[in-house]
């Protein structure tokens, strides 16, 4: 018997039933659908969180104070401790540091007042962390010298401030109450995984840690970043780092009162992090894949029921049970076929759709549909149709034609 | 050149089938029902004979038997020179299509296909993929269906299905055709045309005719009457 003509007769039979194939099919149709749905906004999320992390900057070490009871007297990061690790003799793998110190201040512009974040940052600040201006100039050494009182403000900051972004530099704010003259305004970052960071504002350090975020003692900063001379000297970096932290701070060995993560152990987390969930959201998709095979094996059942009487008749005619096998596995073959393909275009649509709504809501997110998801669902859709059809076609092959054909 | 052959048709010594000493014993729980009990028979090319008999006398246990549908549970059944009692499912499919041809009371045709597609089934399962359509063509118009070759069982009368059927039967040049009741479902004027159909049939190819019926009529146009009772072929 030849192919074309196998399938042109399970097409002819499916049409006969078309309700009861479309029901079976839209089984497999939400089963596929769903697996590549969930894989696409999984690779998604994937990518946005990772495009998120590298957009921070490249090749960048995070230290940050750690309180821990192991350590009996656990210092604060400071100032010498920056210099200390920005020291090349010290830690050649390092190139350069950029220490901050972090408040929550209120920002006024005549009768406008908002409550932001607010970092003391030093000159190359903007160099290691990938930052941009949409109109005005950065922080200078000198101005950090001085302890200037300027401001550089995040756009969505200047847009609450001020109703508009064009033509903010210059202007003057008043932070805590103290004057300070806007003399730059952010490109967008728009809101990644970590909040909004156009929502913000950066002063000099030294004015910062003097007049606006007081610390005790004076010389203690919140966070250091870090940035490596290049991507394979992270690792040496971070063992740099680690030890002049530990002698300066006199820490016992084996604990630290500070804590170091490179950009790469973030990213691995968020990939570890969002590929388990990946797997978990197909997995449970894959599960009403498997429910739709077993309505593909039910009806089939039902199919062979009823054309007992045909298959008694196919058998007398000459049909060896091979035949007959060949004709019930092409009909589950090709509903969970189409299934398949109607449901990876269903899949797009919600991954396309999930796609727009993250947009709206103001998180760009791509979800993907591979390629290799798509080959998959319709491999694996295609062997649910042939596995649950096996035992419905043994069983019309395996009936006596005598018993078939006197069957009504 | 030609003697040899219509030598044989004619010849009592060509038998297409032989049956010897069959019996079909079937388990219903613990009783044995013995459906045939001791069955022999001989029926040469060419002939055109009727099996009838009372409901439960064993005629459609023989006749399954001899279209090879079923096997017995003792005997030896050759037909067109092949020793049958010894085949598997698959081995007795294949000489189903190559050797019988089977005409129902109810006609059982595909009723989603056209008659060509019904026509065209055992050719399929013979194998033949080039040239198919065609010869269903010309079975079906040997049956004069020509015009309707395209029509669904649906759509034509019970006569023209049972010609459709007769079509199929032929479609592989069989040694014998088995009908069951050809004429059974049909009334009185369009079943003897198509036991005409039939007979001239047989005229024209040969092909031996074997008809199961309990229609006295119908078995007083064949040649030869195999009549059963209890499982035995009754001598009249």
């Amino acid at each position: 018997m030849n192919f074309g003509q196998s399938i042109l007769e399970a097409l002819e039979s499916l049409n006969a039933n078309k309700l009861r194939s479309s029901l079976t099919m839209l089984g497999i149709v939400i089963g596929v659908g769903a697996v590549i749905a969930m894989l696409s906004i999984g690779a998604g999320a994937q990518s946005s969180i990772s495009g998120s992390i590298q957009g921070i900057g490249s090749n960048l070490i995070f230290v940050s104070s750690q309180r821990s009871d192991a350590v009996r007297n656990p210092k604060p990061l400071t100032i010498e401790d920056a210099q200390a690790i920005a020291d090349p003799l010290q830690a050649p793998s390092v190139a350069q540091v950029a220490p901050t110190i972090q408040g929550s201040l209120e920002i006024t512009f005549g009768r406008e007042s908002v409550t932001t974040s607010v970092s003391g940052i030093t000159a190359n600040y903007s160099q290691v962390n990938n930052e941009t201006l949409y109109q005005g100039d950065f922080i200078t050494v000198e101005q950090n010298y001085e302890r200037a009182s300027v401001v550089i403000l995040g756009p969505t900051t200047a847009e609450n401030l001020f109703g508009y972004i064009d033509g903010v530099v210059g202007q003057t704010v008043r932070l805590d109450g103290q004057p300070f003259r806007v003399i730059g305004v952010l490109n967008s970052k728009g809101g990644g995984s970590f909040g909004n960071q156009d929502d913000r504002a950066l002063v000099p350090f030294s004015t910062a840690q003097m007049r606006l975020i007081h610390r005790s003692p004076s010389n203690r900063l919140d966070s250091l970043t870090v940035q490596a001379v290049s991507a394979e000297s992270v690792i040496t970096a971070t063992d740099e780092i680690t030890q002049i932290l530990q002698t300066r701070h006199r820490t016992a060995v084996g604990a630290d009162d500070f804590s170091i993560f490179t950009q790469q152990s973030i990213l691995d987390i968020a990939n570890t992090i969002t590929g388990v969930l990946t797997v978990f959201l197909g997995g449970v998709a894959a599960i009403s894949l498997l429910v739709g095979g077993i309505g593909i094996m039910n009806i089939m059942l039902v199919s062979v029921t009823e054309r007992t009487r045909e298959i008694g008749l196919r058998k007398a005619l000459g049909g060896r049970k091979r035949d007959i096998i060949i004709q019930f596995l092409t009909e589950s073959s090709l509903l969970s076929l189409f299934g398949g393909l109607i449901g990876i275009f269903l899949g797009w649509l919600i991954s396309v759709i999930v796609g727009k709504i993250a947009v709206a809501s103001g998180t760009p997110f791509t979800p993907v549909v591979g390629l290799d998801s798509v080959l998959l669902a319709t491999l694996f859709s295609t062997a649910v149709g042939l596995f649950f059809g096996i035992y419905p076609a043994t069983r019309a092959a395996n009936l006596e034609p005598v018993e078939a054909l006197r069957s009504e | 050149m030609e003697a040899v052959p219509v030598a044989e048709e004619c010849s009592v010594d060509n038998p297409v089938i032989v049956a010897n000493n069959l019996a079909k014993i079937y388990k219903m729980g613990k009783v044995e029902v013995h459906a045939l009990v001791d069955v022999s028979l001989q029926i040469n090319r060419g002939e055109v004979i009727s099996i009838m008999g009372p409901s439960g006398s064993g005629k459609s246990t023989l006749m399954n038997i001899l279209g090879c549908l079923d096997l017995p549970s003792k005997g030896e059944y050759i037909l067109d020179g092949e020793p049958v009692s010894t085949l598997n499912d698959d081995q007795l499919a294949s000489i189903r299509n190559r050797k019988v041809g089977f005409v129902f009371q109810s006609f059982n045709l595909l009723t989603r296909s056209t008659a060509l597609t019904n026509v065209e089934l055992p050719l399929r399962y013979a194998g033949i993929s080039s040239g198919r359509k065609m010869i269903a063509q010309e079975a079906l118009e040997a049956v004069g269906l020509g015009p309707r070759i395209h029509h669904k069982p649906s759509e034509l009368s019970g006569g023209q299905q049972q010609r459709v059927a007769i079509a199929r039967a032929l479609v592989n040049k069989p040694a014998i055709l088995m009908a069951d009741e050809p004429t059974g479902n049909l009334d009185s004027k369009v079943g003897q045309e198509i036991m005409d159909l039939l007979l001239n049939l047989n005229k024209e190819s040969g092909t031996t005719l074997i008809i199961v019926t309990h229609d006295p009529e119908i078995a007083a146009q064949t040649q030869r009457v195999i009549k059963l009772r209890d499982g035995l072929v009754e001598i009249s």
